[in-house]
């Protein structure tokens, strides 16, 4: 456990510059600027690794730094997601705050193997002390003579900078997060074309999560097998999870891919006060809940998850015991996306819209024979039909919440009030 | 109406994005601007921005009204922002909410009578495994209570 992104967590000052080179940081770096490493050998390693992006979409990023038009002129930039929004995920502000410069180094080798000489990491508005914490550490690195143009006389250029949100989900979705960083509206592109080919400023531009350019130092350092071992087939090495609700000790825990739920649920100490598990989600609001039977019997890992009925997504597991009204918890969460949404599509805007209110009706006692099928109905129609997957995170919530706990909403329509709390 | 302090801060920002891109410091220039003007923008603040930043002032009132950390209304000089999304609604935000409310005698949305205080109910926070949580300006308070909400509350002056 924690061996990677967590890897300094109970040492003493474990963001400062100081524990992290004593800990082997920057050494990938640092080889780097003697010349002894090249692009081609890291993307190799980073196949090798098995390691997919962590921001939710699970794409290979080793794949994903080769797409790169590394020959072609003109600028180009490597940007870091710190946007951090999707409900039940908190990893990646601890990463900021206890080890800020695994994200520098992780973003200067991709400078490197994207030939790209500047970076941004987007930290969304909210995260001021994790804010504070990346400057600082910037600020050390600087001093230390591992930023900046020609690099200990390597040759080799590389700046970083942030970007500050100011409050919008949407910001997470990479396309979003460039316009906002050209200071627009958060909305997102239509793709084609790419953000590698027409990305920030209309330059080629590779968009990571916190924790996958976290993940790149240590990987390099011990080599992509070392990586893939730790992790399963499909899901190489650890992942941060975020476990949060009606568990004893809710935290982060950086564990081996492939690691059964029901030992994770220990680690946090399993279910509070003895209560009976009742639904898990096991990858952020906009992943498929599960129930306590079928979450039981799960691997935490991408295979695993999917067999299970859900999907990995940014790795923050929702534990809801018995007492939870999953009406309320799913037109709390309806709620979220309809408030999100950008407003671009029509799909994505009115059905986000139609289904807070007929949720909110549900709730309040006004819900009509039907309502069931006109949830189903309109979550139908959005997804797949929209520029980007926000439409779809707030469409399979909706799906997943009927099929397995479809008697709670019959019983709240024909009775007006929950089942669970009566 | 934008003093020497808040423009050496947006410069700094500017600095950091490509020549002629200086609209990149919108987001920042504004939050900047809302802070030395009582916690909230008009069209006057957002007008006067946009002609920092040599940008048309249409471009910067869809950045401010985008994004919700802007205030176009009266604020407290405190913000309590309290997230009432899943994890922690799952561990009992509703119920320390209306307790709040009810503590302030205000509603969310509104600011008590001295000007101190305003409450707001927001989405997640990206603190899920420290709920129930609020954010009071730029700092996070998690794992609340009632008791520990009372003594926070108490200290702001
Ligand atoms: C609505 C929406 C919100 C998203 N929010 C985030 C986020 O907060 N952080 C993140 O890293 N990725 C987020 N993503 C995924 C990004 O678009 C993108 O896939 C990711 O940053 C790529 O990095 P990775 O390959 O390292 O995962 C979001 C996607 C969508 C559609
Ligand atoms: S799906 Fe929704 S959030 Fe995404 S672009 Fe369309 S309207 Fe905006
Ligand atoms: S749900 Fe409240 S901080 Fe994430």
């Amino acid at each position: 456990m924690n061996e990677v992104c967590f890897k300094n967590l109970t040492k003493d000052q474990c963001y400062s510059l100081k524990t992290y080179e004593a800990s082997g940081g920057y050494s990938v770096w640092r080889k780097i600027l003697k010349g002894q490493l090249t692009p081609e050998h890291i993307i190799d390693e980073l196949k090798v690794s098995g390691l997919r992006g962590r921001g939710g979409a699970g794409f290979p990023t080793g794949l994903k730094w080769s797409f790169m038009p590394r020959h072609s002129d003109g600028q180009k930039y490597v940007v870091c997601n710190s946007d951090e929004g999707e409900p039940g995920t908190c990893k990646d502000r601890d990463i900021l705050r206890f080890n800020p410069h695994a994200v520098i180094e992780g973003m200067a080798i991709g400078g490197f193997v994207m030939n790209a000489s500047v970076g941004y990491n987007y930290i969304r508005g909210e995260f001021m002390a994790p804010f504070y914490r990346f400057e600082d550490a910037l600020k050390e690195a600087y001093e230390a003579g591992l930023l900046g143009q020609n690099i200990n006389n390597s040759s080799v250029n590389f700046d970083l900078y942030t970007h500050l949100g100011a409050g919008a989900y949407i910001c997470g979705e990479e396309t979003a997060l460039l316009e906002s960083i050209e200071g627009k509206k958060g909305q997102p592109r239509f793709k084609p074309p790419f953000p590698a080919n027409v990305g920030l400023f209309g330059k080629s531009t590779t968009i990571n999560n916190t924790e996958s350019f976290a993940s790149v130092p240590e990987i390099i350092n011990r080599g992509g097998q070392w990586f893939a071992d730790v992790g399963v087939e499909n899901s190489g090495g650890c992942k941060l999870f975020s476990v949060s609700g009606h568990v004893k000790n809710p935290a982060n825990f950086e564990v081996p891919m492939g690691t059964p739920f029901k030992d994770l649920l220990k680690m946090a100490g399993g279910m509070r006060d003895g209560a009976q598990l009742k639904a898990v989600i096991p990858g952020g609001s906009s992943t498929p809940v599960l129930t306590a039977e079928v979450a039981m019997s799960m691997t935490m890992d991408y295979d695993g998850i999917e067999k299970a009925g859900s999907m990995l997504g940014a790795g923050s597991v929702i534990i809801m015991d018995e007492s939870t009204c999953m009406v309320a918890v799913l037109t709390r969460l309806a709620h979220f996306y309809y408030d999100e949404s950008c407003g671009q599509c029509t799909p994505c805007r009115e059905g986000t819209g139609w289904l807070y209110r007929v949720l909110k009706r549900i709730i309040d006692g006004n819900g009509k024979q039907g309502d069931i099928d006109l949830l189903l109905g309109v979550q139908d129609k959005i997804m797949g039909n929209t520029i980007c997957a926000l439409g779809d995170a707030a469409a399979m919530p909706v799906e997943s919440f009927l099929r397995n706990f479809r008697k709670e909403f019959e019983y709240y329509i024909k009775h007006g009030k929950s089942m669970v709390k009566g | 109406m934008i003093s020497t302090g808040a423009k050496k801060q947006i410069d700094a920002w500017i600095a950091k994005y490509p020549k002629d891109r200086q609209s990149s410091a919108v987001m920042q220039a504004l939050k900047i601007v809302q802070a030395e003007n009582g916690n909230r923008l008009n069209a006057d603040t957002i007008q006067a921005v946009a002609d920092y930043l040599n940008m048309p002032g249409i471009a910067a009132q869809e950045v401010a009204t985008f994004y919700e950390n802007y205030n176009h209304k009266k604020v407290g000089k405190y913000v309590i922002r309290f997230c009432h999304n899943i994890s922690c609604m799952l561990n009992g935000a509703d119920d320390l909410i209306a307790h709040l409310e009810n503590k302030l005698g205000v509603k969310t949305d509104e600011v008590t009578s001295d000007g101190l205080i305003s409450v707001k109910k927001v989405e997640c926070l990206g603190a899920c495994v420290g709920a129930p949580m609020f954010q009071i300006n730029d700092d996070y308070f998690e794992n609340l209570t009632i008791d520990k909400i009372d003594k926070i509350v108490d200290n702001l002056k």
